[in-house]
């Protein structure tokens, strides 16, 4: 593998909560998490609401602090920048969130919020801008004119793509995509999901793209890492991860999502209960209370199963056990 | 946008209207109206009811009531556009701060508020205004600004808040904009929406502070005249010459209602809720 473009180790956020004197239990939202994206490489990130992908991202691109680890994009450490340095490698690395309503100003046209990137990192003369904003609309697909709308006047796929040109305006080569398409309708999921194909194409772009579910996973994305209560418990590439989840709550999720090829596919697995508050996680293995390997037993309860390599990818599972021969998930008993 | 919104409403068309009315009045009257405001009508005489001469009739001096309200009201719309204005740049100033910067800045910040809040601007305007012996225009506008701007800044802090959890100022930090840009660019005119028709109904307040202020004799100074100030000094002749007062009274109203109308029909059409 070549020299990848970001090394996250051992990321760690924390909240604290309560007030004054009285502290409550900090949430831990992230709680050492470690991979690495080539360039020109997309990683999904699964999890559910609540598993602290989202503050993973705002963590990455140092919208917030983190408590502990590092993030190196470039071998530069991130968080050891000063402003000025900081400033110029944000450049690089950009993030469109997931609803586009609340993602553009919406008292600045369409043109200056897709200019902003160039004004404050001076790319371009000022005159030069309207045609270079042009160029960017016409890349993500909008008709030019629409640089004098403001955001109020556009569809929702519309604005997406917006986002999405206003963030290439500086010319990253690293993008979050924060459940980018997860606000849309359906087909226009489809379409922004193949510019964003496209342009990674086109651009040679990583991409860090966060989901909640599998669903569009397997369209985007080279490698799968998934997280659950601020920890990863299972990266693997794509196609085997789908094909054949090592850890049960992959296992779950994977037998969640709808599968492209009809016929034979593997009974539902239903979790039981919610996933424990981020500020209330238990002892041992993270899943353990909603675990339904047979094999689970009393060292769930008090061990934290450590990332290992197994088949294709790395687990973090006492009794995940290679594939056995015919792929899909065994359903629970 | 908002214009074509308030038209549409009736009560902000009427409020427009009479607005519109007191300002034509206000400003270009004096062109047309032939007795200076401070020059006595000696030949006429005093306490002249309304009538040919003197549409509104005369004061105590002789002078011209209607010449004198309508200087009145340059007057007190002068002092209530400069504090309104001043506790508006003040107000949006404080609690951009605060809001944005949070921690202890906010805290100090709304504390100090919450404090002067819970004192009634009267006091504190009296306080001001009771220590000196006169009082110059500049210094009633710059009094009235500077303790009218608690609640602002409240509403504008709230505002802010609110904003910063959005994702365009996420995205705007993380293309590397800087505090400026995001205070300027990014709050400031997403704040000044919601500003307006509270701005507006803080006018309406104004002029009756003024007026009060004014009619305990602590306000605008005679002989320059000012709406409040003209009820003060007419108070003893209110039975025997009503219009001397009145005519003052009714222009304050007839300010204060128009204004409240357009506050409250801009209120309706940024959709929020009335307070």
């Amino acid at each position: 593998m070549s020299q990848p473009l970001l090394e996250v180790r051992d990321l760690v956020r924390h909240y604290p909560t309560g007030q004054w004197l009285r502290a409550g239990p900090a949430v831990r939202a992230v709680n050492g998490v470690s991979f690495d994206i080539a360039p020109g490489e997309t990683l999904a990130l699964v999890g559910e609401s609540g598993s602290g992908k989202s503050t993973l991202a705002r963590v990455l691109l140092r919208l917030e602090q983190p408590d502990g680890g590092t993030v190196r994009f470039d071998g530069t450490d991130i968080f050891t920048l000063d402003r000025r340095a900081l400033a110029a490698i944000r450049r690089r690395m950009q993030i469109v969130f997931q609803d586009p309503s609340g993602a553009l100003n919406p008292r600045m046209t369409v043109g200056a919020a897709v200019a902003e990137g160039m004004e404050i990192h001076r790319l371009g003369t000022p005159r030069e801008h309207p045609a270079r904003v042009a160029a960017l609309l016409e890349e993500v697909g909008l008709d030019p004119s629409l640089a004098a709308r403001y955001p109020r006047a556009l569809s929702g796929g519309q604005r997406q793509r917006v986002v999405i040109a206003r963030a290439l305006a500086v010319e990253p080569q690293f993008l979050v995509l924060d459940e980018p398409v997860s606000a849309l309708d359906v087909s226009v999921q489809a379409q922004v999901l193949n510019l964003l194909l496209e342009l990674q194409r086109r651009r040679g772009l990583a991409y860090l793209y966060i989901a909640h579910d599998l669903a569009v996973v397997r369209q985007i994305a080279h490698r799968v890492a998934v997280m659950y209560l601020g920890r990863l418990v299972e990266t693997g590439p794509t196609e085997t991860l789908l094909a054949a989840p090592l850890h049960p709550y992959t296992q779950a999720l994977v037998s969640a999502a709808p599968d492209p090829e009809p016929g034979a596919r593997p009974a539902r697995i239903v979790l039981s209960g919610d996933p424990p508050s981020p500020s209330a996680i238990p002892a041992g293995c993270p899943f353990h209370p909603r675990c339904f390997l047979p094999a689970r037993d009393a060292r769930c309860h008090s061990e934290l199963p450590p990332l290992r390599p197994l088949g294709f990818g790395v687990v973090a599972c006492h009794h995940a056990a290679s594939p056995p021969a015919a792929p899909g998930p065994t359903p629970p008993s | 946008m908002i214009g074509a919104a308030l038209w549409q409403r009736p009560g902000g068309r009427l409020g427009l209207v009479l607005l519109a009315t007191v300002l034509l009045v206000v400003l270009f009257a004096p062109a047309v109206l032939p007795p200076p405001y401070l020059q006595p009508d000696l030949e006429q005489g005093r306490f002249l009811p309304p009538g040919a001469g003197h549409l509104l009739g005369t004061d105590d001096l002789s002078r011209d009531v209607l010449s004198r309200v309508v200087a009145g009201g340059r007057v007190s719309l002068a002092v209530a556009a400069g504090a309104v204005a001043l506790s508006l740049t003040l107000g949006t100033l404080v609690g951009m701060v605060a809001g944005y910067a949070g921690g202890w800045l906010d805290m100090v910040l709304m504390r100090l508020v919450d404090a002067a809040l819970a004192v009634p601007r009267l006091f504190l305007l009296l306080i001001v205004v009771g220590i000196m012996e006169r009082i110059p225009l500049g210094v009633l506008i710059v009094t009235i600004g500077a303790t009218g701007w608690f609640g602002t800044s409240r509403l504008v802090r709230a505002e802010v808040l609110r904003l910063r959890t959005l994702e365009f100022v996420r995205g705007a930090e993380a293309l590397g904009a800087g505090h400026l840009r995001i205070l300027g660019r990014h709050l400031l005119p997403n704040v000044l929406g919601p500003l307006t028709a509270a701005t507006t109904l803080a006018v309406g307040d104004v002029i009756l502070l003024e007026a009060g202020l004014s009619f305990l004799g602590l306000g605008v100074q005679p002989p320059t005249p000012s709406w409040g100030g003209m009820i003060f000094w007419s108070r003893s002749d209110l039975v025997t010459a009503p219009w001397i007062s009145l005519a003052p009274g009714v222009a304050i109203v007839l300010t204060v209602v128009a204004v409240n109308l357009v506050g409250d029909a801009l209120q309706d059409a940024s959709g929020e809720q009335p307070r």
